[in-house]
């Protein structure tokens, strides 16, 4: 995160490092357990001649969640008094799950989501803990996700796709 | 060559993805099972997010106001530039999955190949696509496996598939005119460059289905040069664009 540049805005001031709060609190659309900060797609945000610009990488090329997120921080730092933003999408480097905060992944798994592996699957069942899984589809109900099954406690869950 | 050769290149890769995104879409609610139906949308899904990318930047290079909606739902078939491969009927699934095993393979070299591309736009693009159409390429192989190495109606159902879309695989690999001048220019590789690569990854995956590769090297052609279509193209177009016909720039 970064912090130290500051705007005043009529009579009070505002820090990025306050910017950055309140783009955490903004929950992403589709796993509303993680906010769009702990996702990793928040690459920058900073001050160019009065406009906050803020840089976006989307997660998979064709998510439908991607529109709204767009409407979400815009809707979140307009209510901060922002008066003029500029949403930047940044391909390159494309979005990684390593981005995925430490806190980012412990929400997911309280959730009830794997969170990603480099192994290529996940480490256990987010339920029960056991350790014997099997994959159930490679696909899942959103492009970041995969289906999986604890052979213990038996229930299905979403794991968290590693890219 | 009337058009920009970096324009064209750009159709060709936003089309080839943007006719199989609606190809796949076809089966939304009708795959044999739940998973598979899935998998198949989502597949679609992501081939639709390129689609937006690539055409997205072919209207920005063509500098005449055309968006990406506006390329994908305001042309007619002769405009379009995709192989024949991906128009092809989706048959039953697992002529589908044929279709989309060959596809993917070819993908994956190609986006290797424009990861390295001079034109930086392209190059990012290709490095974000390669991460998702891998994963397409891991299961569609899987299931080409699966179900040409499964029973006898499977295998002789995936075999009959090959021995109808091989011959619109060459399509991928046959160069033009355009592809000289975006070689030349270190945008894109030559299309026959990625040929040796593509029969290494199809040969072992085809073996360890049980499935024999014809003996031919016969291509059909026409679809990436946009000179003759297969009938299937006027079909799909009118499904994909009537609403953006009759009501031009509708939006939700």
């Amino acid at each position: 995160m970064q912090a130290g540049s500051t705007i005043t805005l009529g009579d009070r001031s505002l820090s990025l490092e306050q910017i950055w709060q309140r783009l955490d609190e903004v929950p992403d659309p589709e796993i509303p357990a993680i906010s769009l900060v702990d996702l990793g797609i928040i690459r920058d945000v900073r001050w160019e001649d009065g406009t906050l610009e803020v840089t976006v990488s989307p997660t998979y090329s064709g998510c439908p969640a991607t529109s709204m997120i767009k409407l979400e921080i815009i809707k979140a730092l307009t209510e901060l008094g922002i008066p003029r933003i500029d949403l930047k999408r940044q391909l390159s480097p494309p979005w990684t799950t390593d981005w995925i905060s430490e806190r980012g992944r412990k929400r997911l798994e309280d959730y009830g989501i794997a969170p990603p592996q480099p192994a290529g699957g996940p480490q256990h069942c987010p339920h029960c803990r056991a350790e014997e899984l099997e994959r159930i589809s490679q696909f899942g109900s959103t492009p970041c996700k995969a289906q999986w099954r604890c052979k213990t406690c038996l229930e299905p869950f979403d794991y968290f796709k590693c890219i | 060559m009337a058009a920009d050769p970096l324009f064209e290149l750009l159709l060709r890769m936003g089309d080839n993805t943007l006719i199989l995104a609606q190809r796949l879409s076809q089966w939304c609610g009708h795959g044999p099972t739940l998973e598979e139906d899935i998998a198949l949308a989502n597949i679609a899904l992501d081939l639709t997010g390129h689609t937006q990318l690539w055409l997205g930047l072919a209207g920005e290079v063509e500098g005449a106001g055309r968006d990406a909606d506006g390329l994908a739902f305001h042309r007619d078939v002769w405009d379009f530039r995709n192989t024949l491969l991906v128009e092809q009927p989706n048959g039953d699934f697992g002529q589908t999955i044929m279709r989309q095993y060959l596809f993917d393979a070819w993908h994956v070299l190609q986006l290797e190949a424009l990861r390295e591309s001079s034109n930086p736009q392209v190059a990012e693009i290709a490095e974000k696509a390669i991460k998702e159409v891998s994963y397409h390429q891991e299961r569609s192989s899987e299931t080409v496996i699966g179900l040409g190495d499964g029973t006898e109606e499977s295998h002789a159902r995936m075999q009959a598939a090959l021995d109808l879309l091989l011959p619109y695989v060459g399509e991928f690999f046959a160069n033009d005119a355009v592809d000289e001048i975006m070689k030349e220019a270190g945008i894109a590789p030559l299309p026959d460059s990625l040929r040796s690569a593509f029969d290494e990854q199809i040969t072992p995956v085809m073996q360890a289905a049980t499935l024999t590769v014809p003996d031919t090297d016969f291509a059909h052609s026409g679809g990436k040069s946009g000179r003759q279509h297969s009938e299937h193209l006027g079909h799909i177009l009118p499904q994909m664009q009537w609403l953006q016909r009759a009501y031009p720039d509708a939006s939700w």
